[in-house]
């Protein structure tokens, strides 16, 4: 992570540009030339000028990790779809349940990973990213079925964390 | 649109749609049922999600099917949703606090 203040070629975010160029392509379902050259015209012109609106620049570092990431994400998302859909048809089996708010210590720094596992969180019924307390790093999440504080502690340390952090750190 | 749909798209595009269909609508109905403003934030994420990605996923299937190639710029929505529907549900939530909305009896 550095400070932006990059110029000439610098300003232009590879990730960036190529997610751009890979979105151009899907939104024209296409591989002819023209439109490949069109896409990546746009995509350096874009992330160029978008750099003066992004204070903090990212690197990624074990992008290898993302794989095993998404395949749990989308598992979470898929369980938890289903818990809040009992919740919802009151299929729990007469158990009281109890929402609230869980408080979690984060050991990740860095912003954009911060700002991927507020995605993750929010993305999955059943929790909302609250909080951030930017001093102490601890992390304020709203859960809907909340039994145990230190399960919610083991989802976000053990399950997407060291994920984020080797990423992004 | 002349063509048929081939029984190869047109029997997994029903099951998704079903599918996201129910898990949008119980969202929406969890949306009404639960007690307080806080449990209401979660269900409709059930639509925006599982409900959302079934029904892309049929989209994807029925234009294939219909067209005779591979169609998946539909994960593009995928993509957009998932950058976007959690600014909107922490700004929702962020202002509650900060208004000090007070959380109602549980049922």
């Amino acid at each position: 992570m550095r400070l932006a203040g990059a110029r000439g070629w610098r300003r232009v975010s590879p990730v960036l540009a190529a997610g751009l160029l890979v979105m151009w392509l899907l939104l024209n379902q296409t591989l002819a030339p023209g439109q490949f050259a069109v896409g990546l015209v746009l995509a350096v012109a874009l992330a160029w000028w978008s750099a003066t609106l992004r204070p903090l620049r990212s690197t990624l570092h074990r992008v290898d990790l993302a794989a095993g990431l998404l395949a749990r994400v989308l598992a979470d998302i898929l369980r938890s779809n289903v818990n809040v859909a009992r919740i919802v048809l009151g299929l729990v089996g007469g158990r009281r349940i109890r929402s609230g708010f869980v408080s979690i210590p984060l050991d990740l720094r860095d912003p954009h990973g911060q700002a991927a596992l507020a995605a993750i969180v929010t993305c999955t019924p059943g929790t909302v990213w609250v909080d951030l307390d930017p001093d102490t790093n601890v992390l304020t999440l709203h859960v809907l079925d909340l039994r145990d504080d230190a399960d919610w502690i083991r989802v976000i340390k053990g399950r997407y964390e060291p994920a984020l952090r080797g990423i992004f750190e | 649109m002349t063509a048929t749909l081939p029984a190869w798209a047109a029997l997994p595009a029903i099951v998704l749609l079903v599918c996201g269909g129910l898990l949008t609508a119980i969202g929406s109905f969890g949306l009404l049922r639960l007690p307080d403003f806080y449990a209401r934030m979660h269900p409709p994420t059930m639509g925006t999600t599982l409900g959302a990605g079934c029904i892309l996923l049929a989209s994807m299937a029925i234009s294939s099917g219909l067209l005779g190639r591979p169609v998946i710029h539909e994960i593009l929505i995928t993509v957009f949703v998932v950058m976007t529907a959690p600014v909107t549900a922490m700004l929702l939530v962020r202002a509650a606090r900060y208004r000090g909305t007070r959380q109602q009896k549980q049922p």
